[in-house]
């Protein structure tokens, strides 16, 4: 019934507010477990179970969550990576002309591929160890109708020096080059037909500590100098911080709480948002946490618990979190909150440095 | 610190001879392991920890080899007095003493748990065979040993887990069986090698807590291999810092992080995000990538990306030597060496 | 040895430099394919074997076919390099005389006379690939004659030539095998590609269809067909029919491999990275998905063939194969096929020592470009 009343109020039709790029309405996507020798279906792993968030023009939205929970599964669904199985994801192209992602067919979907790129998670497998870097960076310019290779290897050269790389390098391979500069090297093919949204699924988890600042530095500046919109997933909560403006948690694929990142960090109201900042390990040795760390593991989305899904964790789990999942509200401007005890609780953030 | 250390480690040098060449991944590493306390050692790929601890284990294989240094560890089995120590590079490898040391007095946690159980016994089974191993009980009181053991460390029903096998169990619940399973023959030292990377967050808090609590009621010593500096400020007492196969850094934990003398760790400590970093602004960051361990160098490994690097190419001829700045700490740097005192 | 290490190491360092950066996948394979020496030695044996498989009768020395009934099982001529002390390649003539008792042909040398061997000698008139004439061979005696005769490898029982069998045997076997493993490759990467890349029905068709194959037990289904073969047919007809179906049931394992390989490439980074930027699905699939793994196909087939060889060998051998007069391992093998002709004329097993070396040389040479093929690894 709660399904119901969300639906209810966004019909395809509503207009969107000029500010959104992208609007994501009870997108679900669902694996089937199939077994047996005819493949029967036997269940349903519920990847993602009706996530609702939109996008701002010009602004970074960071998607955390533990492993499992549907965030990687939620981005690739935007870019039609992997086919939704239900929802809308309105999304405005350059024309200004709303588009219903999901309603695309496979042949309508290239004009928005050049509007939305992704940056992988792994640049060593992201990133085809027999092409050169012309062909690399240059391939989405050849096969979307850049034919001449002169113009095309100084497009490439741009593209380069844009993100910090000689254009001398565009005939070596990928082998030639590090975790940190190969990442760059994604970062460039994701550019090369002008973007406006680029979804970064854990841009910087696979590289070292010392790398993960230029990367992350080169995102924020591209972002101001191209006016990227960007989705940016990732379970590293510091990195997040760091460089969104408006931060969602997603727990067993949907989202429980989503606002401004400062207020999430220093007032989260979703005893999970809490949990999971109280977690995190501060880099400081006088600031030891002494909060008792969640107890039980996160459940399978194949099996998720009744009612809200945290209620077995949670340490204010009523009766009615154990039989109803709550609604995602919005509880103050901009911060929205899945929570049915949400007014009565105050919870712990991350405490400012002094 | 007054007492002596369980653990010297002295100038250790482990190289690895390929068809590209020889790498020296461990090259001149020396520190300390006091009794009832934690060290951590923190670096990046390539930095050498985990060959370290390896070589501590003496589990080097071919095409690797231990070339230089001492192991020194103060072994209640192998020693005649406590005040001797046994040079572990000294004993022949997979000799019998090796292999009642490992597992004995020196127990390892690995970073995937998935991989050092088998799939095929029953925790329960594999708990209860390391422990008849080492000690020589009944059947019956192996099991009441295994079954106090994953009590100890949190997993719930711990009858009922000893006849899972390690498939069925959560990697949160997996990571614990391996901690008990390490701990059974009340370890002198336990290594544990980034034990914490393959799983969530709130997961890995739970690890570090119970390896926490653990620890203080066992005064075990533990070496905590990680790339990960809050986990470090979380849970060492003393910190070495590595970058390719040389320890730059080392000290207690608060100095490391509140007074660090090295260029690296100031440059690394200044450059990771975290939880309290002012929204999108720019992080210091330093520059370059780490070079690739088959590059011949000359010394320091650090001064292709060093800020503070000494004028006249000093840093790039000469390599520093570890040298102890003041009671605890130790630097290696020119900055530090006839340089005078930069903080 | 050692010093030899240590200077691949440098040198691995100067290219490391320069020419490493900008080395696409092939020569990164081949420098490591360089170093596996077994595999280097067997390519050069194979590149022989292939010459004369594409050449036999320029290394025959006798028309293969041309039998003579008084020089049956003769035994081989060793080549002796001096005479009366002075260097002088040559071969000794043998002489038959007829044993009243058992009225067996027994040959001995004839010590008085030597042959001189002669290179790029003139010999039988033949065609090279029906476009000229020669009479060129790489050796062979001057005139020879049914008293003056060279049998390097000696004669079977109708006295042909073993050696030039041999030699036109080769151009039989290998091709079969080298055709054979092509239409399998074919019809692995075809199948198991769709299979792989769209699955769904035609995935589980496909693979019901490759179970099935290989629950056939190979043995009696190859002599089923080939016995099925109408004993009317010419021999190209019937080298083809072989070929075929040494192909159709062979396909199966490749087939598989291809289908796994498609199947894990789908969910990688790149190939989802290509489709991202726009890619058609052609371009993904030979730009991207194929040349991952044409390296390990040619591994793969590099393996096949040996197998496809002693399938033919074997089906041959047992007669149901290739028959005279057409000319392949298995049909020499023939001739040695009882006690009789092995006790009188053991020469005549020699062919087989011809299959135990191509196919050492090209399970070798497959293993090292096996190990060579994942230069990223």
């Amino acid at each position: 019934m709660s399904v119901e009343s969300t639906q209810s109020k966004l019909t395809a039709n509503t207009p969107m507010p000029p500010e959104r790029l992208l609007d994501v309405k009870q997108l679900k996507k669902y694996f089937p477990i199939r077994k047996g020798f005819f493949k029967s279906v036997v269940g349903q792993v519920r990847s993602v179970d009706g996530v609702t968030f939109h996008l701002n023009q010009g602004e970074t939205l960071g998607l955390v969550g533990e492993s499992g929970c549907g965030k990687t599964t939620t981005s690739r669904c935007l870019l039609r990576a992997i086919n939704p199985t239900s929802g809308e994801i309105r999304y405005r192209q350059a024309d200004g002309q709303l588009v219903d992602v999901t309603k695309l067919a496979s042949d309508e979907l290239r004009p928005l591929r050049r509007e939305m790129q992704m940056i992988f998670q792994d640049p060593f497998a992201s990133l085809n160890p027999r092409m050169n870097l012309l062909d690399l960076v240059g391939e989405p310019l050849l096969v979307n109708g850049v034919a001449n290779r002169k113009e095309r290897s100084d497009r490439v050269a741009d593209l380069l020096r844009l993100v910090g790389l000689r254009p001398e390098y565009m005939r070596r391979f990928p082998h030639a080059f590090s975790g940190g500069q190969r990442q760059r090297i994604v970062i460039a093919r994701a550019l090369a037909l002008n973007p406006r949204l680029v979804v970064a699924d854990e841009p910087v988890s696979a590289l070292d500590v010392s790398v993960q600042a230029q990367v992350l530095n080169l995102l924020l500046d591209l972002q101001e100098q191209l006016k990227l919109t960007y989705l940016f997933v990732a379970h590293d909560l510091s990195v997040v911080r760091h460089i969104s403006d408006r931060v969602a948690v997603m727990y067993v694929g949907r989202i429980v709480e989503m606002s401004p990142t400062d207020e999430l960090f220093l007032a989260p109201k979703h005893p999970y948002t809490a949990a999971l900042l109280s977690a995190v390990p501060v880099a400081d040795p006088r600031i030891r946490s002494k909060m008792q760390p969640l107890e039980g593991d996160v459940p399978s989305p194949s099996n998720p618990p009744s009612g809200c899904h945290f209620h077995p964790r949670c340490p204010f789990a009523t009766e009615l979190c154990r039989q109803q999942a709550p609604d995602l509200e919005e509880v103050q401007p901009n911060h929205f909150v899945a929570c049915h005890r949400q007014a009565e609780l105050s919870l712990l953030g991350v405490s400012e440095p002094t | 610190m007054t007492n002596q250390p369980l653990l010297e480690v002295r100038d250790l040098q482990t190289v690895f001879e390929l068809d590209e060449g020889t790498v020296k991944a461990v090259d001149g590493v020396s520190f300390d392991v006091y009794p009832g306390r934690v060290l951590g050692i923190v670096g990046e790929s390539g930095c050498g920890k985990s060959v370290t601890i390896k070589s501590v284990l003496r589990l080097i294989e071919e095409p690797g080899r231990i070339a230089n240094g001492a192991i020194r560890f103060r072994s209640k089995i192998l020693g005649n007095s406590s005040a001797e120590m046994v040079d572990l590079v000294q004993l022949p490898a997979k000799s019998a003493q090796l292999r009642a040391l490992r597992g004995n007095e020196i127990a390892l946690i690995p970073q995937e748990p998935m991989a050092a159980f088998s799939p095929v016994h029953t925790i329960g089974n594999q708990l209860m065979e390391v422990i008849q191993l080492h000690q020589p009980v009944s059947n019956e009181e192996a099991k009441k040993i295994a079954v106090n053991r994953l009590k100890e460390v949190g997993v719930p029903n711990p009858e009922g887990a000893m006849d899972r096998y390690s498939w069925e169990l959560s990697g949160g619940l997996r990571q614990r069986a391996m901690i008990g399973m390490a701990l059974t023959c009340d370890p002198l030292l336990l290594i544990a090698d980034e034990p914490t990377t393959a799983i969530d967050v709130t997961t890995q808090a739970q690890v570090l807590s119970l390896l926490r609590k653990l620890q203080q009621e066992h005064q075990t010593s533990i070496i905590f291999i990680t790339h990960d500096l809050g986990v470090i400020a979380q849970l060492a007492d003393d910190v070495v810092v590595m970058y390719l196969g040389k320890v730059m850094e080392s000290g207690p934990v608060d100095q490391i992080f509140h007074n660090p003398q090295h260029p690296y760790t100031r440059a690394l400590l200044r450059s990771i995000p975290t939880v309290h970093t002012k929204n999108r602004s720019r992080l210091p960051t330093i520059s370059g990538s780490i070079p690739h361990p088959f590059q011949k160098r000359s010394g320091c490994p650090f001064v292709a990306r060093c800020q503070e690097a000494l004028p006249q190419q000093k840093c790039a001829n000469q390599a520093p030597v570890l040298k102890a700045i003041n009671e605890h700490q130790s630097v290696s740097c020119f900055l530090h060496q006839g340089g005078g005192n930069v903080s | 040895m050692t010093s030899q290490t240590t200077l691949s190491s440098e040198a691995r360092e100067n290219v490391k430099d320069e020419a490493f950066d900008v080395a696409p996948n092939w020569k990164l394979v081949w420098w490591r394919f360089k170093k596996h020496r077994l595999a280097l030695v067997s390519a050069f044996v194979l590149f022989g074997i292939i010459l004369i498989a594409l050449f036999p009768d320029f290394f025959s020395i006798q028309d293969p076919n041309k039998s003579s009934a008084r020089e049956s099982f003769m035994p081989p001529q060793g080549i002796s390099f001096f005479h009366d002390g002075s260097f002088q390649v040559h071969v000794k003539p043998l002489k038959g005389k007829r044993n009243p008792t058992t009225l067996k042909m027994e040959w001995g040398v004839d010590k008085k006379r030597i042959l001189p061997l002669r290179f790029f000698t003139s010999g039988y008139e033949y065609e090279v690939f029906g476009l000229f004439k020669t009479d060129l061979h790489l050796f062979g005696i001057e005139k020879p004659s049914a008293r003056n005769s060279f049998h390097l490898l000696g004669t079977d029982r109708l006295g042909r030539d073993q050696w030039s069998r041999l030699m036109h045997g080769t151009r039989v076997s290998l091709s079969i095998g080298l055709v054979a493993v092509g239409l399998s490759i074919f019809l692995g990467i075809l199948l198991g590609g769709i299979s792989g890349y769209y699955g769904g029905w035609p995935d589980l068709v496909i693979q019901r269809l490759i179970e099935i194959l290989q629950s056939l037990p190979p043995i009696p289904i190859w002599m089923a067909l080939t016995a099925a073969l109408p004993r009317d047919w010419t021999v190209e007809q019937t080298y083809f029919a072989i070929t075929l179906i040494l192909s159709l049931l062979g396909w199966t394992t490749l087939g598989r491999e291809v289908r796994g390989r498609f199947l894990s490439l789908r969910e990688e980074d790149f190939v989802m990275a290509a489709k991202l930027s726009g890619c058609s699905q052609s371009r993904i699939i030979f730009r991207h998905m194929l040349p991952t793994f044409t390296s390990h196909i040619i591994a793969t087939s590099t393996l096949a063939i040996p197998v496809m060889i002693i399938n033919e060998t074997f089906l041959s051998f047992l007669g149901l194969g290739l028959r005279p007069p057409a000319i392949s391992w298995g049909v020499l093998l023939q001739e040695a096929q009882n006690l009789q002709s092995i006790a009188l004329a053991p020469w005549l097993l020699l062919p087989g020592l011809a299959v135990i070396f191509t196919v050492l040389a090209l399970n070798i040479l497959g293993d090292g470009l096996r190990d060579a093929a994942d230069p990223y690894s």
